[in-house]
């Protein structure tokens, strides 16, 4: 394209309707996929896993209801209700029937489910005893991991109650040769095999087990045809009825034949992200470089006079919708991480290709455009940035952003790029990664990059080194010393590292249980199918199919740690104001600041429990006193630490740009994520870092005690790389400074940064250009990823009551720009009119 | 670089980075402290004096005012030399008034320009003009206030006659490298359509200049005067409304200069 630029298109009317359809009622959870499972399992006991996982898949892609919903141009919907979702039993099953009774009311992500669906599935749940992923993986962990778990100092849940997901497969495959050009590469491939060869019987057996699932989705497609068909039959609407018609063609040709449109491409792209979906419980099923893949369908059409660009961004922003349309459920702890019923489908736009050129092209400004259309949180939508991304495209972006809708997530691919070379893929490779899930970096159609393969808590690790690796009196980490003994700083930095490598050995060893059971328990052949070299390999991706093979689990809480062991550090050994065995106190007592009812509670229930199996007999009276001694000993006296608060207060904080504590965080991201490197997983890859949370680090934080930071108990740990909240208070540059300071570099499975905005300050196109201006100044300074919450009227509200938590909000004031919690009263009160006047 | 611009002192009372009004693009506003001025609108009242001074907020001493080396300002402007690249953005010193100390004012752009850091001055003009001739060689913007035509109306609100300022005004024009008029509109003082016309039409017949910005009057300040035990001497005046800052600035339009309102 000459010039890279392009106007907004506009939103067809049938948008909104969608989009108001689509939220009508809860998300509901439906049986069919585990009755149908359950019954193909019950068929084939006996045959190799592989084949079973196709037979199965072939049977719900035959038999799953299969619906068209009113005005939809783009079909394929996995469950009759809109947002609606099915069940995996084969991964795990207890959480939800023993949430059956609570799903549709808890506080997070809750879904209906009717009385007939939970008889449904009650009937078929007993089959599944002993059987499921997570039950092997159970049984693969030493008794020393289970124990780490359960204390909370890392959560491999995700993967231990789902599917893995968390991939990018070639659809750029499906769209050119069509699932029958994947057959025949298969056939081609099962053909050069002599039934002499040692891998012959596996390789085979796989093979076969991919053509089955790959005839499977055409067989689901053609369905949608003939009721496509049928609808148009019945249709009076001639407008509907041609709609239809042309739907039913779409459906009958693809996703079988190579796509010879944009349409059809569109349709073909749909069935494959679906059927992912339907395989498998796993999220972060990223559509990755949707821009790329389906521009020479889109040049074509639009060269030939075959589409007009308004048509083609109604396509996407169908899509667009769709991706709303799935649902995933999740047991309640993990759905508090992962809230908001997200799917994390991460869809990125922009960057450069495999030759290093720019490749911003016209879907990647109607990628922009269909995420304003619908402004929804799926697709996880990104852009790629780098030294040649037309400034006109990233204006664009940050106009999104404003929106306050928290997309897109900019990524920099001046560091990404040699990440990933330093992690063995090839320039070409490294140069056409996309983003699965939240933030990690990987080379589509050929990774299985376990991302997101546990939260590893880094402030825990602290708690262990004052407390020898007890935790509630039992031991869960070696032990490393008295700290009141500790002569030096380094002494106690070692023992944190002691501790830590230590709970990673143990992290390593959930991680890869969990990996094998999926191998042993879920291979997943029609994800296989679209995956290299899993057909030259004769293998599926959970058995190591792909080229590359990575395990990324994600730490969290650098910021509490730096700020922490810097403080220690300070205040300890340098300026002796303090004692350790003074700051053990104070962590014990929460700084004096007592503990809340509910968690005088818990800590009286696990007292209690413990006494009991001491043989103490459990009597009203005993959990009465028990209770008042909880209360008593962890009541509010803050007047003892006092001094001390104010002291750590008083200290230079992660995030105000000052070297010494910056370059302290950088050596304690290190204590994660260079040991981290040294492990390998069972599909023959090796470990990589994250520094992200998903949401994770506000309940993980509800199990944290009080941190040398200053932090109290129970009370969220810092997200991602940012800065703790509230204790960057030298604006957005100084902010950004300190995080790149970290070496995102090594952790290579991604770093997120979140910075806070008050829409004020992207005001106008002068605004749009200071904001993208920090983008580049952050990423020229090697930063990995940025993403913005641009904040509302109701967020200044809280702002004002909570002063604390807020002291990093960036305000336009009038003719310049504030931070907001350090302004009068009247004036905030003036903003948040002016605000409200404005309409933001 | 020299030692000597490096360990020249000042005395100042902020240092503002991330701020996105005050010159093009990104910039790091340094405040010096002690003005000539007296203007009754001021909304940095603790920017006047040149000692230090101390005021009380919910019962925690804040002090304005600190003396520092070029070297130490640098250090911090320095930090978001990366934004700078990006936006076209520098350094801006403002007040207070710059030109009250000149010594560390000029070490402070010398050693900007060396570093390949724009930079950028706030200033009423009101000092010699041998202080500002030194300057212009390391200044890329000068954004120069101009309040009022009438010296006599000058005088009761500020405190000062404007002559020098409008003397001034003529020579920096010459050789300046880049000069924008500013002027703060303030009810009861300059907010009628004559007297914005009056400041524009001179402007406009400086040789050089293409802009006026026309700074809309706030009550931002006043917090701050409370804090320091003083009346706020604007009472209850109000902001300009939009409808007549859009009329305001047509006026300044008609001069021939591009015209806007805020920096």
């Amino acid at each position: 394209m000459s010039i890279t630029n392009l106007e907004e298109i506009r939103k067809s009317d049938r948008i909104d309707k969608l989009k108001e359809n689509l939220f009508k009622s809860m998300p509901e959870i439906e049986a069919d996929r585990g009755v149908l499972i359950t019954e193909s399992y019950q068929e084939t006991e006996g045959l190799p896993i592989i084949e079973r996982r196709a037979k199965a898949f072939k049977k719900i892609c035959e038999n799953i209801p299969i619906t068209i919903r009113d005005l939809e141009l783009v079909v394929g919907s996995a469950t009759k209700a809109p947002r609606g979702c099915q069940v995996f039993p084969e991964y795990s099953y207890e959480w939800l029937e023993s949430e059956f009774d609570t799903v549709a009311t808890r506080s997070a992500d809750p879904f209906y489910i009717s009385e007939e669906t939970k008889e449904r599935l009650r009937k078929v749940y007993p089959y599944w005893k002993g059987k499921t992923t997570s039950d092997l993986a159970s049984s693969y962990m030493t008794e020393e991991t289970r124990l780490s778990i359960e204390h909370n100092i890392f959560t491999p849940g995700n993967y231990f109650y789902n599917g893995v997901g968390h991939i990018t497969v070639h659809y750029d495959e499906v769209l050119k040769y069509g699932y029958k050009g994947l057959i025949a590469k298969a056939q081609g491939e099962l053909k050069s095999c002599e039934p002499s060869d040692g891998d012959y019987i596996t390789k085979s057996s796989f093979l076969k087990s991919a053509i089955e699932s790959m005839q499977a989705a055409i067989t689901y497609a053609k369905r949608y045809s003939h009721l496509a068909k049928e609808m148009a039959d019945k249709e009076t609407d001639p407008q509907r009825r041609e709609e239809l018609l042309v739907i039913s063609r779409n459906c009958d040709r693809v996703p079988e034949n190579g796509a010879e449109s944009f349409y059809e491409a569109c349709q073909s792209f749909w069935f494959v992200q679906m059927l992912l979906q339907t395989e498998s419980s796993g999220h972060s099923i990223s559509p990755g470089r949707f821009d790329q893949y389906m521009y020479p369908y889109y040049k074509k059409d639009i060269d030939e006079g075959k589409i007009t660009p308004e048509f083609a961004q109604e396509l996407m922003d169908c899509i667009w919708i769709k991706l709303n349309d799935l649902n995933k459920v999740r047991d309640a702890a993990s759905a508090e991480g992962f809230a908001g019923y997200s799917l994390f489908q991460n869809l990125i736009a922009g960057g450069q290709d495999e030759n290093g050129l720019d490749a911003t092209n016209e879907l990647s400004f109607m990628c922009i455009f269909a995420t304003k259309h619908v402004l929804l949180p799926q697709p996880s939508f990104s852009v790629r940035v780098w030294n040649k991304t037309p400034h006109e495209f990233l204006i664009k972006a940050a106009e999104l952003t404003r929106t306050g809708v928290g997309l897109p997530a900019y990524y920099n691919d001046e560091v990404i790029i040699p990440a990933l070379i330093n992690r063995g893929l090839t320039i070409e490779e490294a140069r056409d990664y996309n983003i699965i899930g939240c933030v990690e970096p990987q080379k589509s159609g050929k990774t299985d990059g376990w991302h997101d393969a546990a939260f590893f808590n880094m402030c825990r690790i602290v708690e262990l080194v004052f407390s020898r690796g007890m935790d509630k009196g039992v031991r869960i980490g070696p032990d490393t010393g008295d700290v009141c003994q500790f002569k030096t700083f380094d002494e106690f930095f070692d023992a944190y590292k002691a501790q830590m490598n230590h709970q990673i050995k143990l992290l390593v060893n959930a991680d890869n249980a969990i990996d094998v059971a999926h191998m042993v328990r879920c291979p997943l052949p029609f994800l296989s199918s679209m995956v290299d070299d899993c057909m030259k390999k004769g293998k599926s991706v959970q058995e190591g199919g792909a080229v590359y093979n990575f395990t990324g689990p994600q730490g969290f809480g650098i910021a509490n740690m730096a700020d922490a062991l810097f403080a220690i550090k300070k205040l300890v050994f340098e300026e002796k104001k303090v004692t350790l065995s003074f700051f053990k106190e104070a962590l014990e007592n929460n700084y004096g600041k007592g503990i809340d009812e509910n968690k005088a509670q818990l800590l009286t229930g696990e007292i209690v429990k413990q006494l009991a199996m001491n043989g103490q007999e459990v009597t009203e009276e005993l959990i009465k006193n028990v209770y008042q001694n909880v209360i008593n000993e962890t009541g509010a006296d803050t007047g003892k630490y006092a001094e001390l608060l104010s002291m750590i207060d008083a200290l230079p904080k992660f995030g105000n740009d000052i070297p010494e504590v910056d370059a302290f965080a950088r050596e304690v991201a290190y204590t994660y994520t260079k040991p981290l490197e040294n492990y390998t997983n069972p599909r023959g890859g090796r470990y990589q870092a994250g520094l992200y949370p998903v949401s994770a680090n506000v309940p993980l934080g509800a199990q944290t005690g009080a941190t040398p930071d200053g932090r109290f108990a129970y009370t969220p740990v810092a997200d991602g790389v940012s800065p703790c909240a509230g204790k960057d208070v030298n604006g957005p540059t100084a902010s950004a400074n300190s995080v790149s300071k970290l070496d995102h570099f090594i952790a290579s499975n991604g770093t997120l940064f979140n910075m806070k905005f008050h829409p004020s300050a992207l005001e106008g196109r002068s605004g749009l250009e200071s904001f993208t201006a920090l983008i580049r100044g952050y990423f020229d300074q090697k930063g990995m990823h940025m993403q913005f919450n641009v904040v509302s009227r109701e967020t200044l509200l809280d702002a004002q009551k909570h002063p604390e938590n807020y002291k990093s909000l960036v305000v336009r004031v009038a003719g310049y720009s504030a931070l907001f919690t350090t302004l009068s009263k009247s004036l905030q009160d003036d903003i948040i009119n002016r605000t409200e006047q404005s309409n933001f | 670089m020299s030692d000597r611009d490096l360990n020249t002192t000042g005395r100042i009372f902020d240092i503002q980075r991330f701020s996105v009004h005050d010159g093009p693009g990104i910039r790091t506003i340094v405040f010096l402290k002690g003005c000539g001025f007296r203007c009754r609108w001021c909304c940095n009242p603790e920017s006047q004096s040149y000692e230090i001074e101390e005021a009380f907020q919910d019962d925690k001493k804040i002090v304005y005012g600190k003396d520092v080396t070029v070297k130490e300002v640098m250090e911090i402007v320095a930090k978001d030399r990366p934004y700078y690249s990006r936006s076209g953005g520098g350094l801006t010193l403002s007040g207070g008034e710059c030109l009250l100390q000149p010594e560390f004012t000029l070490s402070l752009l010398k050693t900007a320009k060396e570093m390949g850091i724009t930079t950028a001055i706030e200033s009423t003009g009101n000092a010699s003009f041998d202080v500002i001739e030194r300057i212009l060689p390391y200044l890329d913007l000068y954004l120069m206030d101009i309040k009022h035509m009438n010296s006599d109306k000058h005088k009761e609100f500020i405190g000062r006659p404007n002559h020098l300022v409008l003397e001034n005004a003529v020579k920096i024009s010459k050789r300046a490298k880049e000069l924008i008029i500013r002027v703060p509109v303030i009810p009861t003082f300059n907010d009628t359509e004559e007297e914005i016309s009056d400041i524009a039409r001179f402007a406009a017949n400086l040789s050089g200049v293409k802009e006026l910005h026309l700074l809309p009057y706030h009550q931002f300040g006043r917090d701050k005067y409370q804090r320091l035990g003083r009346d706020y001497p604007m009472g209850d005046i109000a902001t300009p409304d939009k409808e007549h800052m859009e009329r305001l600035r047509l006026i300044g339009e008609k001069s021939g200069l591009k015209c806007k309102i805020g920096g």
